[in-house]
């Protein structure tokens, strides 16, 4: 009861940071990122190195903001307020997240069910096929009625990707029993457990990128490979994104942990990692379903 | 072993307070590395005025070149670029920032919070802008010009695009992520960083209105960057999203779009319902009628604003259950915004009304944006908007819910607190005469419009039949007036700080929290949880 009363005084002055050059260094990245980007995509060769200007300045922001507000929470400036926002903050942030994987998932779902079923003549769609498309017939997985990309095979769900869909399931229970150990206070074990999470995490990765190999070598299926294609590398290839950050993320918060930081009771950001593990996990187990499996 | 961390705690912030600054810090750095959210929102309402003028601009070339029937003034293809990056810079850069920096100024005031729940991302959210912003106007001075193909970005023509392409598609990734970082902060700080006896059922209306803004905004923005990212491999990586050889669907592009698209049109409009919630009531001299209905009137608008999209699209070709649903769906939102303009009326029934510049915004805002709520109830009829479908009927339609919709409240809002930001009166008169030009030249421009769609005008054209003649010369009249009238209000902003000192409460017992800080609100405020009262508006 004691420490209840304690945290509501520490409570009673709020906390504000300092003024912070990082977001404007953040913007600065953006410009010479997007900059970079959109020259090269239109043939300029210097937009490549203007591109990687961009990132490293990024990189370079999030490791400065990173670590100062690293060196706050240590410094122990950030109030139980502080924490609730930055979790909430995470919150929103994976749901944001989330929605981004929606329209993937959206666009999936109405292919399959919509565009590529009317292209065969589906619904009021007779003329669209028999003037249009004529003899098409509408099947999953389908690289549509012009045949883009041709012939190709698609991706199984048995073999590699089952053995993806083990690692990274057992990656959310090593994770788990991580967090476990660092609330008893067992560093061992975090230690430990944390390690296993990013190995499995990067091992995973590098699956992906055979997998990758495997489809563009011997089965032709490619990005543009119609919309089967399209929806397969997009939705996985994000997801492989996601799953890089995290792991880089896991990698972060271990050195954290050999560095004796985070306590049973303070530890948002291994907390932010975990459940950005836990996000991309779900978000693996909805592409196994929908995009391998069914 | 608590006591000892806590009691180092308080050392290293006492340490910490005594740097840090009490007062804003000098010259640029105040403004590049703030973390002040009344700087922020500055910053944000500055940015946003200057693309209101942008847009504006763009705006008198369509109007000039549609003065009369024929091609005078501009080529087609620029005619065109004008058209979309008037609607970019407008819903992008004019509206949403300056919502964003009335909620940066005003909700932490009215919540009693000292600061945004996040005051570094703030400034991130806000630095973002001007980069988007550069990107996005450079592509004017590109080879193939500006995006032409309308603001929404409709596949096939969308890839006709030149070099702007990519730098169109990554200045809204940009948007999108400054806009999610700016909800996420709204909602931790709403959620978080509220006076401790605020319960969620008396918070202001403005700010109830901008939580339920931030939530469609982080639920579709992510969207919308899904959605360009799929335009940007399409054209550059020969994915099929959007071609029907390889499976896709341009359609699908549409429906993508629209489901960001339609919540985004209540971005723009909640918090101006937010605005005119907290202006009705102080000139009505009596608390807002059905606060509690308000709040699930929005929370329904928000709900409905998901599952009604394709009303955008009634002309695509979906099937007839479709249309039937989006029909039906979008018709049920007339009820719970009929349930906000009714209270706004039972807020001024019986009311000892004053009519302050606010107070005028707020009633055109009523009277007008209902005009908007209507005709879009005619769009939603899904057998006549075949007929409406593309015409000026539809530029009507949006340009009331916008300009004597989001725009007047934003002028509403800014009129109402400015005081509380200068702490000096702005001039009254020429505040009056700003909103009755406004209000006549907007009627001016946008009135004639509804004519002209309902005899068929295209929108998006720069050229029309010459029956067509007189409803447009009466309309470019009143957009060149309107436009002019908007320099007499950055005068009144620029000469704000002449006029007499205000009080803390400005107005005549304003309800909310904003009211009981000095004016102008000293850099730092409610450094400790302020304590709520009955005469604050509370009870």
């Amino acid at each position: 009861m004691t420490t209840t009363t304690e945290n509501h005084n520490a409570d009673e002055r709020y906390y504000i940071p300092q003024g912070s050059h990082w977001p404007v260094v953040g913007s600065v990245g953006l410009f010479f990122l997007m900059l970079g980007v959109s020259t090269w995509l239109n043939g300029a060769d210097s937009g490549f190195y203007i591109m990687l200007t961009g990132f490293a300045i990024i990189v370079f922001m999030l490791t400065g903001w990173f670590s100062t507000v690293i060196g706050e929470s240590i410094g122990g400036l950030y109030n139980d307020q502080v924490d609730k926002s930055f979790r909430q903050g995470m919150f929103w942030f994976i749901f944001s997240e989330v929605m981004f994987f929606a329209a993937f998932f959206g666009a999936l779902f109405y292919a399959r069910n919509m565009s590529v079923p009317w292209l065969g003549g589906a619904s009021n769609n007779f003329f669209t096929n028999l003037l249009l498309w004529e003899g098409y017939e509408s099947t999953w997985p389908s690289n549509g009625p012009g045949n883009v990309g041709g012939e190709y095979e698609a991706m199984a769900p048995l073999g590699l990707p089952l053995v993806n869909t083990v690692l990274l399931l057992s990656s959310s229970i090593t994770i788990t029993i991580a967090h476990h150990a660092l609330i008893a206070g067992k560093r061992a074990q975090l230690t430990a457990f944390l390690a296993a999470t990013f190995i499995l995490g990067f091992t995973f990765v590098y699956f992906q990128g055979v997998e990758y190999m495997e489809a563009y070598a011997h089965l032709n299926l490619k990005l543009t490979s119609g919309i089967y294609g399209s929806t397969f590398f997009m939705l996985t290839g994000f997801h492989g994104m996601h799953v890089t950050i995290g792991a880089i993320m896991l990698t972060v918060i271990w050195f954290r942990v050999l560095k004796g930081h985070f306590s049973a009771d303070k530890h948002f950001a291994f907390e932010a990692v975990a459940w950005y593990w836990h996000f991309v996990d779900v978000v693996w187990v909805g592409l196994y379903v929908f995009v391998y499996w069914m | 072993m608590t006591r000892g961390i806590k009691k180092m705690t308080t050392e290293v912030m006492d340490a910490h307070d005594m740097h840090d600054d009490h007062s804003p810090a000098k010259g640029i750095k105040r403004w590049l590395f703030s973390t002040s959210h009344k700087d922020i929102g500055t910053m944000y309402l500055v940015l946003s005025l200057i693309m209101f003028f942008v847009g504006g601009a763009m705006a008198m070339i369509i109007r000039s070149e549609l003065a009369i029937p024929g091609l005078q003034f501009v080529h087609p293809e620029f005619f065109n670029q004008m058209t979309t990056m008037h609607a970019l810079i407008m819903v992008f850069g004019a509206v949403m920032p300056a919502f964003v920096g009335l909620a940066n100024w005003m909700i932490p005031l009215m919540i009693g919070a000292p600061d945004m729940a996040l005051p570094r991302m703030n400034n991130w959210s806000f630095w973002i802008l001007p980069v988007a912003f550069g990107l996005l106007a450079s592509t004017l001075f590109m080879p193939g010009g500006a995006p032409a193909g309308g603001w929404t970005m409709y596949p096939p023509l969308v890839l006709q695009t030149g070099d702007a392409f990519p730098f169109l598609i990554f200045s809204v990734h940009l948007l999108g992520l400054s806009s999610i970082m700016g909800a996420i902060n709204i909602i931790v700080t709403v959620i978080n960083m509220r006076a401790p006896d605020m319960s969620l059922l008396k918070m202001p209306m403005f700010v109830w209105t901008w939580l339920i803004t931030a939530y469609l905004l982080i639920a579709v923005m992510p969207v919308f960057a899904g959605a360009v990212t799929m335009l940007l491999t399409d054209q550059f990586f020969g994915t099929s999203f959007f071609l029907a050889a390889g499976g896709g669907d341009p359609v699908m592009f549409q429906h993508i779009f629209w489901f960001f698209g339609h919540p985004e049109v209540y971005i723009m409009i909640l918090p101006a319902f937010g605005v005119v919630s907290e202006i009705i009531p102080t000139f009505s001299r009596k608390p807002l009628f059905g606060h509690d209905s308000m709040v699930y009137a929005a929370s329904c608008i928000a709900f409905l604003s998901f599952i009604v999209w394709a009303h955008h699209m009634f002309t695509v070709g979906m099937p007839l259950t479709s249309q039937l649903f989006f029909m039906f769906a979008t018709m049920l939102i007339a009820v719970p915004t009929g349930v906000k303009i009714f209270n706004w009326v039972a807020t001024m029934w019986r009311g000892s009304m004053t009519f302050e510049t606010p107070m005028l915004f707020s009633l055109a805002f009523v009277f007008l944006f209902t005009i908007g709520g209507f005709s879009g109830l005619m769009l939603a009829i899904a057998p006549a908007d075949i007929q409406y479908q593309d015409t000026y009927f539809v530029v009507a339609h949006f340009h009331y819910t916008l300009v004597p919709g989001s725009v007047f409240a934003i002028m509403a809002g800014t009129y109402y607190w400015l005081p509380k930001w200068t702490g000096h009166m702005y001039n009254e008169t020429l505040g009056k005469v700003h909103f009755w030009t406004s209000t006549f030249f907007v009627n001016l421009t946008f009135f004639p419009m509804h004519f002209l769609g309902l005899a068929g005008m295209p929108r998006r054209i720069p050229d029309y039949s010459t029956q067509f003649a007189d409803f447009n010369t009466m309309a470019s009249v009143g957009a060149i007036g309107f436009g002019v009238s908007q320099l007499l209000f950055v005068w009144v902003l620029l000469t704000s700080k002449k006029g007499t000192k205000v009080t803390a409460e400005v107005w005549d017992k304003p309800p909310g929290l904003e009211w009981t800080v000095p004016s102008p609100a000293p850099y730092h405020t409610f450094e400790t949880p302020p304590k709520l009262s009955d005469a604050d508006g509370f009870h």
